[in-house]
């Protein structure tokens, strides 16, 4: 697998955290969207396999306790692939699940993010949509839990009531 | 001796055809969809998906499909596709303090930060038939209520609150260098290390551990378990791809969380104080993760210097004997012809009996 822009930066380097950003929000992303995201891209870059896209799993860890040692809680799949863009730039997508089509999709955004001249109408159109679709689907989640919250209300008694 | 008998080709065949008659049911019926087992048995998934070891909810519907919601089979099913899968790594341990929390009750504190957040819960039903359901038109299409705001941002663990008076043993990651224990790897060694029984519990038989963390509630093992803090909802998965040098979030999961406390009145080593048990799971398995604390708390015995005397407290007895998917393996082997087997102690049966007749007859003699 060949080096990427990002690939030597250190923890912390804006670079590695945008990265960072923008590949979780499209792992996270469902496929109907990335097809949409896809569909309008005005012109659609061609692209050549460095790894096709390949169905497998990952060992998923937790903590006993949930902040002490680690242990193996069970095994997720995942969907990993690699691609060159004509223009040079590789990109790369993991994401969970068994669709091909996602982590193609997904690796193909990420190689065109990596475009510093295509990256702010990429920001727009499809990276800040995505992860503020998904930060809608978590926030309805939550108010509705949040609704289940019990609020407590005892009853005084007594003289000093 | 091993004989290979040969035949009932035929037979399995049409065993096979009448298997898949009888899964289809009434083909006047509908046949399921995955996307409808996926989305209305939810729980069932859940648990194929635990204890099959496999976070997976299109394949877990599958196999429950595959196997007519015999969720030992559908387990089975899972187990055997993850073989042919290729593992990529290892994960970043998933963090459940940043859990995007949609349930989460402590039987410990009533009134702790954050809450008590009852989300999606049977608990609270009173267990009766509704009819409504069964009515030819279906449920329908009920809605939650929504609040104006989302569930606090901030929800520490009850552990946590515990643990700034010292009254609660810490769980602290001593070395994260240390190689973790694999079952899918390497044979279960004893004596087993918490990690090692943590994954075996996980993926281990709900019935099987639910009736041991019954067992020790009745007195065999008890340590008098508070449930601290359940908790159900979604984290992300870090994965660091090795041709990436850093890590992303390759999806999210949904998991069910038991930290329960339990009594330890101290030992040579050890001030009095609350220890504890720990459950997890993936999915929306919480009796689960709640029999599962309680039997890793039973089986830290060993490490607490407790006497050990009890099933539950027993390791090699709980960890030999959790896995269903082998437990069912060797109990259903036994419909395996055995003929040659049988034959043999037929004989000796017969010339026992033999012999018995003879001693009878010489001693009536």
């Amino acid at each position: 697998m060949e080096a990427t822009a990002t690939q030597a930066a250190g923890p912390g380097d804006p670079a590695q955290a945008a990265r960072r950003r923008w590949m979780s929000v499209l792992a996270k992303a469902q496929l109907t969207e990335l097809e949409g995201a896809w569909e309008q891209l005005p012109e659609k870059p061609d692209y050549a396999w460095l790894r096709a896209p390949e169905v497998g799993m990952v060992m998923v860890r937790a903590r006993s306790g949930g902040t002490g040692g680690q242990f193996n809680l069970g095994q997720m799949t995942v969907t990993r692939c690699a691609l060159r863009l004509g223009s040079g730039a590789a990109g790369l997508g993991y994401v969970q699940g068994r669709s091909k089509r996602h982590a193609e999709l997904a690796a193909v955004f990420d190689a065109l993010m990596q475009d510093e001249e295509r990256r702010p109408d990429l920001e727009d159109g499809v990276i800040g949509p995505l992860e503020e679709a998904q930060g809608q689907r978590r926030g309805t989640r939550s108010r509705k839990a949040n609704a289940t919250k019990v609020n407590f209300f005892t009853l005084v008694r007594g003289e000093n009531a | 001796m091993y004989v290979a008998v040969k035949g009932g080709e035929e037979a399995i065949l049409n065993s096979h055809k009448l298997i898949a008659e009888e899964r289809r049911g009434d083909p006047a019926v509908p046949e399921l969809t995955l996307t409808q087992i996926k989305e209305q048995m939810q729980i069932a998934v859940d648990r194929v998906m635990t204890e099959g070891s496999l976070y997976d909810r299109d394949l877990a519907a599958l196999a429950i499909k595959q196997a007519q919601g015999d969720l030992v089979e559908a387990i089975f099913l899972l187990r055997a596709y993850r073989t042919t899968l290729t593992r990529f790594g290892e994960t970043l341990p998933i963090d459940t303090a940043k859990m995007a929390v949609r349930r989460r009750i402590s039987a410990a504190y009533k009134d702790l930060p954050g809450g008590q957040v009852l989300g999606p819960s049977y608990d609270y039903t009173h267990r009766l038939l509704d009819f409504a359901l069964a009515a030819e038109e279906g449920a329908g299409e009920p809605q939650a209520e929504e609040a104006a705001e989302t569930v606090a941002e901030a929800m520490p663990r009850v552990t946590e609150i515990l643990n700034h008076e010292g009254l609660i043993e810490e769980e602290i990651a001593l070395n994260d260098e240390e190689p973790v224990a694999d079952l899918t790897r390497e044979p279960m060694e004893f004596p087993a290390d918490r990690d090692m029984r943590l994954q075996n519990l996980a993926r281990g038989d709900e019935g099987f551990l639910l009736a041991l963390g019954y067992s020790t509630q009745r007195g065999f093992g008890g340590n008098h378990p508070f449930a601290g803090e359940i908790r159900l909802g979604e984290v992300a998965v870090e994965f660091a791809p090795e041709e990436l040098g850093f890590a992303i979030e390759i999806g999210e999961i949904t998991v069910s969380e038991c930290q329960m406390i339990n009594q330890f009145a101290g030992s040579a080593e050890r001030p009095p104080q609350f220890t504890r048990g720990y459950g997890l799971a993936f999915g929306h398995c919480e009796r689960k993760t709640m029999a599962m604390a309680l039997v890793d708390r039973a089986l830290r015995a060993r490490e607490l210097d407790e006497v050990i005397e009890y099933p539950a407290q027993d390791e090699e007895f709980v960890l030999y004997h959790s896995d269903n998917v082998e437990a069912s393996g060797f109990v259903q082997h036994l419909k395996l012809p055995h003929y040659v087997d049988f034959q043999s102690e037929l004989q000796l049966i017969r010339s026992l009996r033999r012999r018995h007749t003879e001693e009878t007859l010489e001693a009536a003699e």
